[in-house]
């Protein structure tokens, strides 16, 4: 099943996010997967996220896939020329995962293989270009495919709380003319900045979906803050999760702080994408206190 | 060395406004300057009343020297609408960082040969990917300005303007965006898909 088909009959789709392991048993996230996000329409599989090795995005999605869920292929060009993402998408076509998520993906100097060669042949924007070809029956090669080609739901992500946010409406528009249906966005705490954004994202008429990672602390907080692009969180918010460690030790403070912007941002928006980071236990007491 | 080669006459006539001030360097004895090519270009344009006047130097890539040298056709250059520059892609460069204000274009693409590179300082650096982009950003080049060196627009990797893999290097696409912004020129990120082409090289190799 396509998400985008959702979208269109006006369903607020609620996705999530899981990393697949650095080993070769998907048993346990599987199992977790099954347990705390049944409740939830699909379920995106990173692409050797942060640049960290692991078990590939696709046959972690057949897995979760066999188990009753619906996955979403993340992919990424930090690994791969054209070559091999065509035919990654061909595979997946093949599988009968349909809905996947185009993004350039990090730096390989981020993660554990710093001296891996970062490829980047293609970017988020070709990437979804190719899609695109593929799904007209021709590679980007412009040589036909033989039978049926591939039809995929073609997402994209946007960082709305960037500080060029500017920069990012433009870049959001260049992935809507290269073929993006649906935007995934970086996570959100400023619900005010995240209103301003969809008021001019709105023109492009595209689902977007809420991104929510769930603070654990207000380490990770300050960590996020100093470390990752688009992501800010308000010091009030920090100092909500250091007023009391053992409660925000228990999840309950993160949670009840995602809940409330959930709720905050949810009329502006057509969805929910969490990014558990580990966390997928607290993703039922999140959409209850959200009311989702 | 270094090949330069005219882009399409068709991609540079697109680029151009109604009155031009040319630019040719004439640098670097490593470097091949399609000196025919771009006379009978000019002559063209010339003929059709379009150009405001041509500075024909060496070593454009010296900022000092280009300043010095732009000053005495500022009042050509003011009259302007473009600035075509026929040279290396480290020449073009150098040219837009100094014309801020001037929509300043590539006439040339640039390719890589094995040996000495020529003379040029440090502060910009030509890719010689053989597939110019300047045009489309602002003089600022995607590929040697951009970690990833990606062509279609920053990849959000930016933390306050800074780049994820050097935090001493300002974010390409973020400086190609505010040089867009500043000469009112933000339509180009809506241009077409770009696609690096890697044959260029071989090419090149085969000639």
């Amino acid at each position: 099943m396509r998400i985008t088909e959702l979208f269109d009959n006006g369903q607020f789709v609620v996705t999530a996010e899981v990393g697949p392991p650095k080993g070769i048993h998907a048993e346990h996230l599987v199992a977790e997967a099954k347990e705390y996000l049944s409740g939830i329409t699909a379920v995106n599989v990173t692409d050797n996220q942060s640049s960290v090795m692991r078990m590939g995005s696709l046959p972690t999605c057949v897995a979760l896939k066999n188990a009753g869920l619906t996955p979403i292929l993340q992919l990424t060009c930090r690994d791969r020329n054209r070559i091999a993402l065509q035919s990654e998408l061909l595979g997946a076509a093949m599988l009968g995962i349909d809905n996947i998520l185009c993004l350039t993906g990090d730096h390989t100097k981020m993660g554990d293989h710093p001296q891996a060669k970062p490829v980047f042949d293609l970017d988020s924007v070709s990437l979804l270009h190719t899609v695109c070809q593929l799904e007209q029956g021709v590679d980007l090669g412009g040589n036909p495919l033989v039978g049926e080609p591939p039809k995929f739901a073609k997402g994209a992500v946007v960082s709305p709380c960037s500080e060029s946010v500017d920069a990012q409406l433009a870049k959001m528009e260049r992935k809507v003319m290269a073929g993006a249906e649906y935007f995934q966005t970086q996570a959100v705490y400023e619900p005010e900045k995240f209103i301003q954004f969809m008021e001019k994202a709105s023109q492009f008429g595209k689902p977007v979906q809420l991104g929510i990672v769930i603070p654990k602390s207000a380490g990770m907080a300050k960590f996020m803050n100093n470390n990752v692009a688009g992501i800010h969180i308000p010091q009030e918010m920090i100092d909500e999760l250091a007023a009391d460690k053992e409660k925000a030790k228990a999840g309950i403070t993160g949670v009840e702080i995602a809940a409330r912007v959930i709720k905050a941002c949810k009329p502006y928006c057509q969805g929910l994408h969490i990014m558990a980071l580990g966390w997928e236990a607290k993703v039922p007491e999140l959409l209850k206190l959200a009311e989702l | 060395m270094l090949i330069t080669e005219l882009k399409a006459k068709e991609t540079i006539l697109s680029a151009l406004g109604s009155k031009v001030f040319v630019i040719n360097c004439h640098g670097c004895k490593e470097i091949r300057f399609p000196e025919q090519e771009a006379n009978a270009l000019q002559k063209e344009l010339s003929a059709a009343g379009k150009i405001t006047g041509i500075l024909t130097t060496d070593y454009i890539c010296n900022p000092e020297n280009l300043k010095l040298q732009l000053d005495g056709y500022a009042a050509q250059i003011r009259e302007s609408d473009t600035v075509l520059v026929f040279s290396c892609g480290v020449g073009v460069q150098t040219v837009a960082q100094l014309l801020q204000d001037k929509k300043v274009c590539a006439a040339c693409d640039t390719y890589a040969l094995p040996g000495y590179q020529g003379v040029t300082p440090l502060e910009h650096d030509c890719g010689q990917c053989g597939q110019c982009y300047l045009n489309l950003t602002g003089g600022i080049c995607p590929i040697t300005a951009c970690s990833k060196s990606l062509v279609n627009g920053q990849c959000g990797g930016a933390k306050n303007g800074m780049c994820e893999v050097d935090p001493t290097m300002q974010c390409g696409w973020e400086r190609i965006y505010q040089r867009l912004k500043q000469l009112g020129r933000l339509d180009v990120l809506k241009c077409p898909v770009q696609l690096r082409d890697y044959a260029t090289d071989e090419r090149v190799n085969k000639e």
